[in-house]
């Protein structure tokens, strides 16, 4: 979704990419800020000066630089520029978290509450009265008064009246982390605790400040092109519908902005099916009772690892199709790079696990083909040897590893019956709903998890 | 009397940047404009370039008139503008 947020990150990109292509980004740099905020324009926040602060963070982000690592405030961006090291697909430059938040962009937003408004009429029937579990609510000189210290948060009363008179205020960010991983630290700035942190990425797409940012590595691949090295675009299947025009003519788009070679993930997708029926047949087998879940969304398996560890035996051992992707390009090619693109934030942190050299969202590339003069519609269709299988191309659509797996396997066994249930979408609820199928409760032998509402075409990078 | 002519820039810029939301601008025309509007999907129009990057997306009426900032509900108005004025 656009908004004022996605606007100017997506801005900066394309800024980042036309400086780098013209040779004066170390130059241009440190003047981006006060061009987008002259003195006298109208600001975002409380003044220009504050809005060019959080301008320059925004800009070290899309450097890969971790704002929280921040030590020399004086430091300009292109000394952050000149000194980082190009190192091409190092561990070193790969960001250890993909997610920082910039403490001067957050608001420090009030801590959540119920509250009455003027709207409410001190009417008769005070359904607000009757229906609060907790008597915490009174009418004062006329007017509804929620009593915080009694306060569950429960929300009877803001569906039980009828003026719409009671409100519950918000934290965006906690209210969309689903592992309770980002809070207001002791400056009242929210942070980030990493031990907790699943990298799904909500807190990031969920925050109307946009202070939660992503550590890019678009300076390192566009460095790592000029370099001259291979890079090998692999597109995943949320790319449909995300820019205009079909998946060849994007395929095609990459390669004219500079890779070396292009492919659809799906085609590891399809590695991944064929592999995951295997897997789960042979584990029904050894165990009729059992269940195996899904392993292909990294939120999700960050999630067991660090919050349902009596999970982890049920993960299916398959690769993903991004760590099938990365071996068909390195059995063509074994020096080639890799790039993942796709809407997802915790690819990073399994691209630094597998091997996969860069990652980039949707908006990171666009704002390639941006600063390129690239459009998607414009571009023949690439050559591909062939056109990966639909149902592969289906992985990033809720039910879609279903339906893949169950088609593999009904077409190779006849009679396969299969107990499928979908988490479509991570959070607290759906979280319940996890432990409910494990603990049997809820029986199901095929459990699809994706943290994306809708699957991965939903991603927090996605652009549609 | 000729169509008013509305170029939409599709260029990767101005989509990333909000002309995605202006794909579906003919179907939501007014009743009493309907068939006096061309609206074309264009390449780049080569109007963001430097310091005019932020004025994206852009529209083009009528070959000369250009648009910043187009949102849907600005280009809608100024399609019935146009539309009045020759009438």
């Amino acid at each position: 979704m656009l908004n004022g947020a996605t606007f100017i990150r997506r801005e900066l990109m394309i800024r980042i990419v036309r400086a780098f292509d013209d040779g004066t980004l170390e130059a241009e740099l440190d003047q981006i800020p006060i061009k987008l905020r002259p003195k006298n324009s109208a600001a975002s926040r409380c003044c220009v000066y504050h809005d060019r602060a959080i301008l320059k963070y925004r800009l070290m982000a899309m450097l890969g630089v971790s704002v929280e690592d921040e030590t020399d405030e004086s430091k300009s961006l292109a000394a952050y520029y000149a000194e980082k090291a190009w190192g091409g697909g190092t561990n070193e430059t790969k960001p250890k978290t993909p997610l920082s938040v910039c403490g001067p962009a957050c608001s420090g937003c009030p801590d959540a509450k119920v509250v009455s408004t003027p709207n409410c009429r001190g009417c008769f029937a005070r359904p607000c009265v009757y229906n609060c579990p907790k008597k915490a609510i009174s009418i004062v000189g006329g007017q509804s008064v929620v009593d915080q210290s009694l306060c569950i948060k429960c929300g009877k009363c803001i569906t039980a009246c009828p003026y719409h008179a009671i409100v519950k205020t918000s934290v965006p960010c906690e209210e969309a982390c689903p592992v309770g991983a980002i809070r207001k630290n002791e400056h009242g700035v929210a942070e980030i605790d990493f031990a907790r942190c699943i990298f799904c990425g909500k807190c990031f797409a969920a925050c109307p400040f946009a202070a939660v940012m992503e550590r890019s590595q678009l300076v390192d691949v566009l460095a790592a092109m000029k370099r001259g090295e291979k890079l090998v675009a692999m597109i995943a299947p949320a790319a449909e519908k995300q820019f205009p025009g079909k998946i060849e003519q994007l395929l095609a788009a990459c390669a004219k902005a500079g890779f070396g070679d292009v492919m659809e993930v799906a085609l590891g997708a399809e590695k991944t099916t064929e592999h995951e029926t295997a897997e789960f047949v042979e584990r029904m087998e050894k165990d009729p009772k059992t269940f195996m879940t899904t392993s292909c969304c990294p939120a999700w398996v960050n999630l067991v690892g660090k919050h349902m560890p009596d999970l982890i035996d049920h993960v299916s051992l398959t690769p993903s199709p991004m760590v099938y992707a990365r071996e068909l390009v390195k059995a063509k090619d074994p020096d080639a790079k890799t790039v993942f693109i796709g809407p997802c934030v915790a690819k990073r942190s399994e691209a630094r696990r597998k091997d996969v050299d860069y990652v980039l969202s949707f908006e990171e590339l666009g704002a390639i083909l941006a600063g390129r003069k690239i459009d998607v519609i414009a571009c023949e269709p690439w050559p591909v040897e062939r056109p990966a299988n639909p149902t592969a191309r289906n992985y990033a659509r809720s039910c879609g590893v279903t339906d893949a797996v169950l088609a593999e396997a009904t077409a190779k066994i006849p009679g396969f019956k299969l107990n499928a249930k979908q988490i479509n979408g991570i959070d607290r609820k759906t979280c319940t709903m996890v432990t409910l199928h494990a603990s049997g409760k809820i029986p199901v032998n095929f459990l699809e998890v994706m943290a994306c509402p809708g699957g991965c075409q939903n991603g927090p990078c996605s652009l549609a | 009397m000729d169509k008013i002519k509305v170029e939409i820039c599709c260029g990767t810029a101005c989509y990333l940047l909000g002309a995605a939301s202006l794909m579906s601008i003919e179907d939501e025309l007014p009743a009493e404009v309907r068939g006096k509007v061309e609206v074309e999907a264009r390449t780049c129009l080569e109007l963001c370039e430097k310091e005019n990057l932020g004025g994206a997306p852009y529209v083009r009426f009528n070959d000369t008139e250009i648009m910043a900032q187009a949102t849907p509900e600005k280009v809608l108005e100024r399609i019935v503008e146009l539309a009045g004025g020759d009438a």
